[in-house]
């Protein structure tokens, strides 16, 4: 896999930042425009750029568990939310609110629709995953099997050049690269 | 009356959904929470209908948000009456699967969207709520989509093509009526909409309703729109078609039932468009099926045929009429599922549906020719069936209201139904096997055993069905009743239930 300098760097810093905004759509999202939904599709956008720079993967390492556990889990604990009020001799989906006042920290508030949309975030991320799981593969592996091997590069300006001609074999690969090693040393 | 179970026959096999994700290596676990779910499901289902018994309608609204503004989950009769079939029909669906063994049924995503597939059919018939309705409509279509392409043959894939853009079609549609019902009537809560539309324009209120039941029209195969079926339920794996044989198409129906008599005053009911589309489903499905050579192909243009005869009932909007239809739904959810499995059985143990391919089967088989002329003396109407009994109750309502040119149409088509039948009979069950021969390892057995005690089940429910007909028509009488006069479901939802 070709990767890029500059995509990878920058995704390095934009990867943690967007997950810091996904949690806070989650966390604001219960009285505030944000919620679950909007946060697992933060997540899953910096997910996918991991995708971009790293393929299958960079993917795979961002997450410990299981696709179909991060999405069941996230099922679960939304499905358990909704009814949890039901135990209590509640209606379905009903909602309770804590209003905490800590000497520094200000005023938190806690809403039971908290878990809900942890859930929901959940449940977006692992299907991110899983569509990768089932698509982001293929298309590599046929383009190993297509593409004529290509000499490993040594510098990152010897990438860049590949990059722009587009060389459709080794031979001419390794011409242009030496052609290059000789512009270097003359 | 507020009743803690109406929302369970949704959560439980969602939650169960959720399970079988997390336990999508252990097969073993998959299936026990599958099984247990609808197991539960059934239970609650039975249990609701025993409180609708006695209160007419149980409900709950979600959050406590009482029923303009929030949503309502209601159950009334019929919804309880389709509860406890639909979720019996999945359970023996269920069953049915795990005895066939084969790479689609042994899928590994199969168990957790069949119980999405669950929640989003419980789901339907529980709302009270228009958009709810739509949430419901669209997780049932997005997991059978996943169903109808589990194989990722190409026929599948193909078929599926079909059945996706036809469905989206269909939601974008059903979605934009929702706004538009919205934009006149500031609401989509189906009791307060029902209280509300009467102050609309005739014409408006008749454009609603055409709107309505072309929507659901397409979901239920009414006459235009019934194409995308017969080219996309054969493909799927045999116990998938059987439960979108017995229930998709019904869901359909259901909510076309449900917002003709709930939603309109009886001046918009669309009577005479409905007994005109209902003919022309009956005709064109019974026509159709009468070309076919491959078996599931002619069952499929029979599920159209079908749906004819409950738009001719519900056309007739008196309560003889929708009664019949009641009556006739149960009845023709338990015939469609048990004649596609025994499809599925036929074409395990022959190879093939192709009915010039196949013969004999009454010979290698017997079992599977019992299993198959309960069910197929029931489509055609014949006296002991529960088929009769519906059929019965259906052209009586018609003759009541005088209908006779639909009357006379229900009748011709009948007799064609019973002539398909008996092509299948006499190219399946009697005659030689044209090609090789049959696959039997047991002579006798049919099968593997959970596939034919799933079958048997549905032929034994039916057969019940017929046994206990008198007091099963009371009770749809009690429902027809109760959607002819919906004014108890209204007020229980905006009235606080009275308790």
């Amino acid at each position: 896999m070709r990767r890029s300098l500059v995509l990878d760097v920058s995704v390095r810093l934009l990867y943690p930042s967007i997950i810091v905004l996904s949690l806070y759509f989650l966390f604001s999202g219960h009285n505030q425009p944000g919620g679950g939904f909007v946060g697992g599709l933060a997540a899953s956008a910096a997910v996918s750029l991991r995708y971009v720079t790293g393929g299958l993967e960079a993917v795979r390492r961002s997450f410990r568990s299981e696709p179909p556990t991060i999405l069941g889990a996230g099922l679960a604990l939304s499905v358990g939310t909704a009814v949890f009020p039901m135990l209590l001799g509640g209606a379905i989906l009903e909602h309770a609110t804590l209003e905490l006042h800590p000497p520094v920290l200000g005023d938190i508030k806690v809403t039971s629709a908290l878990p809900f949309d942890v859930g929901v975030y959940l449940v977006v991320i692992g299907l991110i995953l899983m569509v990768f799981e089932a698509f982001g593969d293929d298309r590599d592996d046929e383009m190993e099997m297509v593409e004529a091997p290509t000499v490993p590069a040594t510098s990152v300006r010897e990438e860049y050049r590949a990059l722009t001609q587009h060389t459709s074999s080794s031979t001419q690969h390794a011409a242009a690269s030496a052609r290059l090693e000789e512009n270097e040393t003359s | 009356m507020n009743s803690a179970l109406v929302p369970l026959p949704i959560v439980i096999p969602l939650l169960a959904a959720a399970l079988a994700v997390i336990f999508v290596r252990f097969h073993i676990v998959q299936r026990a929470i599958a099984l247990s779910a609808l197991i539960g499901s059934v239970g609650v289902s039975i249990a609701l209908l025993v409180q609708v018994e006695e209160h007419d309608v149980v409900k709950m609204d979600a959050g406590g948000w009482a029923a303009p503004l929030g949503i309502t989950y209601v159950v009334d009769r019929l919804s309880a009456i389709m509860l406890v079939t639909s979720s019996l029909m999945l359970l023996i669906v269920l069953i049915y699967a795990i005895g066939q063994r084969g790479v689609e049924d042994n899928h590994l995503a199969f168990d957790a969207v069949y119980l999405v597939l669950a929640a989003g059919v419980a789901a339907s018939f529980v709302t009270g709520d228009m958009f709810n309705l739509f949430v419901a409509f669209e997780m049932m279509l997005a997991a059978s989509f996943v169903l109808l392409t589990l194989g990722g043959r190409a026929d599948q894939v193909r078929g599926g093509m079909t059945y996706v853009v036809i469905s989206l079609v269909a939601s974008a549609m059903f979605i934009t009526a929702l706004a538009l019902l919205y934009a006149s009537t500031g609401t989509i809560n189906m009791a307060d909409l029902a209280q509300r539309i009467p102050e609309l324009s005739s014409g408006v209120r008749t454009g609603f309703s055409l709107l309505l039941i072309l929507v659901f029209g397409v979901k239920a195969g009414l006459f235009p729109l019934f194409f995308w079926l017969p080219d996309s339920y054969p493909t799927a794996p045999g116990p998938v078609t059987a439960i979108f044989a017995g229930l998709l198409t019904k869901v359909g129906v259901y909510a076309i039932i449900r917002t003709q008599t709930l939603l309109f005053p009886p001046d918009s009911q669309q009577g005479t468009v409905l007994l005109i589309i209902g003919g022309l489903t009956m005709a064109v499905g019974a026509l159709g099926a009468l070309a076919q050579d491959d078996l599931k192909r002619l069952l499929s243009f029979h599920i159209v045929g079908q749906i004819g005869f409950m738009i001719f009932g519900l056309g007739l909007f008196t309560v003889a009429g929708i009664s019949a239809v009641v009556f006739y739904i149960v009845q023709t959810i338990l015939v469609k599922t048990n004649l596609f499995l025994v499809a599925g059985l036929i074409d395990r143990h022959t190879g093939s549906s192709r009915i010039s391919r196949v013969g004999g089967v009454v010979r290698s088989a017997p079992i599977i020719a019992v299993f198959f002329a309960v069910p197929a003396l029931s489509l055609a109407g014949l006296p002991p069936s529960s088929g009769f009994a519906g059929k019965f109750a259906l052209i009586n309502a018609g003759v009541m209201s005088s209908q006779w040119a639909i009357v006379t149409v229900a009748l011709i088509v009948s007799l064609l139904t019973l002539f398909s039948m008996t092509k299948i009979w006499a190219g399946v069950f009697w005659g030689e096997p044209e090609s090789a021969t049959p696959l039997a390892e047991g002579r006798t057995n049919g099968g593997p055993p959970l596939m034919v005690l799933a079958t048997g089940l549905t032929v034994a429910l039916s057969i019940s069905f017929v046994v206990f007909a008198g007091p099963m028509f009371e009770l749809a009488e009690r429902a027809g009743d109760d959607l002819m006069n919906p004014s108890a479901y209204i007020n229980a939802v905006l009235g606080g239930g009275g308790s």
